[in-house]
């Protein structure tokens, strides 16, 4: 041991650092802006992301509110773990958790979905026949994946036959790995395509096409295999580089584009997809293909007063929401957030992290009577995978600017490690924080 | 990133590894440095044998970790693809050699016997 005078000082000095440390730990926390009082009636329609990110945020920023969460579904969903679970790098479970694991104390969850809705009575009634009344409404519906509007296919038929299906659901995303699998060791036509709908994550139809053929590389099985891509309009991507880019990918790793082709029916016994073009229909074989049914807002949206009157969604009847502000454009205390909201680009759970909190935050000014300037400028991400181990972290706007949040660091059209380790190792903590209101 | 906050930050780790497993490893990471600095305030300064030991477990340390990072994905060295993921494989390596450093230093520090002021 050393010297007793020697220790003594040590100790004191030791102390002293760490009572110095505490104190820093202490300074280092914000300080939480006060609750805002009130007895007002929010529902929020949705236990998706959007709708428990938002409960989760209203409940720790208001006090005395009553906050009523209306969604059936037993089961939360990580939607962007599906392209993962769909190429065999996750088991199904991986997305699958519970809704109410994430739902905050003091909220009403009506475990029913919501039936109709009169923005005029200020009422939501539930497929159960309950009437909930509202002060503010928050529309967090998700969309509905319309499988019906593909002729000749069903989902019992994916896993078999050469069907995929990764969006619809995880155990559907396990089954089409299982086709994706047979099909890059035997070889064959495979057949990508996405519908001509605004749709959630429009990069995933790309990434489960690059993960094929990455698949078929590395099985060896590459020089059996063609890929086709019929893409629904005259682009893969609605940004115009990161289309121009995707191209060039395709072109490098040999993948075939057809443009304008909107997928109509399939033909599971002969393996042929029919798609409406400019020519009329146009069929093309498979051996092995990813349906993407199109998407549209779920009835109680859709057939609402709420529902876009005009333009190029009236047939898919999203919520007419300000694109800024995320309100309603006919009705102020009624806001949309998430896929069922009617603005460009903004179906991903990127977009909703952003979005969720400018409804927040104008909902509480309404509240306290004051104006909030938060805006939502229709930021939105997509680790677009381009291989097993790679991916490009592409940001962007509404106006096609990217957005990087790691400008010269993490370069956006490059594939990169790194971007995959972001997909695969930290999105879905991010997103769970999300959900908490954390993030 | 929106609002990358320290709070967001601790958030996001939470959610990665548990909240308990998280903070177990933030306790022992804190105990292995406060330790760390108990020692260097004790001997008043770095005992240059002691380190020079300790440095030989530094490679040791940064491939357990440029491994850990490996096996923890569905990914591999093929996957480098530009110069951050160069710099963020070096940087793994870099704190896991530093990280072992410390830890087997601070062990050869309070074994018996060996403090290096004793006369």
């Amino acid at each position: 041991m050393g010297h007793p005078q020697n220790l003594t000082a040590s100790r004191r000095a030791f102390l002293g650092f760490a009572a110095g440390g505490l104190a820093l730990a202490g300074t280092s926390g914000q300080a939480r802006a006060e609750n805002v009082k009130t007895s007002a009636k929010i529902v929020i329609l949705g236990a998706g992301a959007a709708g428990t990110a938002l409960a989760n945020r209203l409940a720790d920023r208001l006090d005395g509110a009553r906050i009523t969460l209306v969604d059936g579904r037993k089961r939360h969903l990580y939607q962007p773990g599906f392209t993962l679970i769909g190429a065999g790098l996750k088991p199904a479970n991986y997305s699958v958790s519970t809704t109410a694991q994430w739902l905050p104390r003091g909220i009403d969850w009506v475990d029913e979905s919501a039936a109709n809705i009169d923005p005029e009575a200020r009422t939501v009634t539930t497929r159960g026949g309950k009437k909930l009344s509202y002060d503010f409404l928050v529309l967090a519906t998700g969309l509905k994946l319309d499988w019906g509007a593909i002729e000749g296919f069903s989902l019992d038929m994916v896993g078999t036959n050469g069907l995929a299906a990764v969006y619809a659901g995880p155990e559907y995303a396990a089954k089409s790995w299982q086709a994706m699998d047979r099909f890059t060791d035997e070889g064959g036509i495979g057949l990508f395509t996405r519908p001509a709908t605004e749709m959630k994550c429009a990069g995933a139809p790309l990434k489960y096409t690059f993960l094929t053929e990455d698949y078929a590389t590395r099985k060896g099985s590459r020089g059996r295999i063609e890929i086709n891509y019929a893409a629904h309009s005259g682009s893969l991507f609605s940004v115009p580089i990161v289309n121009e880019k995707v191209r060039m990918l395709f072109e490098q790793r040999g993948i075939d584009i057809a443009y304008d082709r909107v997928l109509k029916a399939i033909d599971p016994g002969r393996r042929i997809a029919t798609f409406a073009s400019p020519e009329g229909d146009v069929e093309m074989p498979y051996d092995f293909t990813n349906v993407i049914p199109p998407m549209v807002a779920p009835d109680v949206v859709r057939d609402s007063p709420l529902a876009v009157q005009s333009g190029q969604w009236l047939d898919q009847g999203w919520a007419d929401v300000d694109k800024s502000t995320m309100r309603h454009i006919r009705y102020p205390e009624i806001f949309a957030i998430g896929d069922i909201a009617g603005v460009p680009k903004g179906k991903t759970a990127a977009s909703v992290k952003w979005q969720v909190p400018v409804a927040e935050d104008h909902i509480v000014a309404d509240i306290t009577g004051t104006l909030s300037p938060a805006i939502y400028n229709g930021y939105t991400s997509c680790p677009m995978i381009t291989r097993i181990g790679r991916a490009m972290l592409v940001e962007f706007d509404y106006d096609n600017n990217l957005t990087p949040s790691f400008p010269g660091v993490i370069a956006p059209l490059e594939e990169l490690w790194v971007s995959w380790l972001m997909k695969e190792i930290a999105l879905k903590a991010t997103y769970n924080a999300m959900l908490r209101g954390k993030a | 990133m929106k609002d990358l906050t320290l709070e967001t930050l601790l958030a996001v780790f939470e959610e990665m590894f548990g909240p308990l497993l998280f903070w177990a490893m933030v306790a022992v990471a804190a105990i292995i440095t406060i330790t760390f600095v108990f020692v260097l305030i004790r001997d008043r300064s770095l005992e240059g044998r002691t380190l020079v030991r300790a440095e030989l477990s530094a490679p040791i340390g940064a491939l357990a970790a440029i491994w850990f990072v490996q096996f923890m994905t569905n990914s591999g060295y093929s996957d480098v693809g530009g110069p951050v993921d160069l710099f963020v494989l070096l940087l793994t390596g870099v704190a896991g050699a530093v990280g072992l450093t410390i830890l087997v230093y601070t062990v050869l520090a309070l074994l018996p016997g060996k403090h290096p002021r004793q006369n």
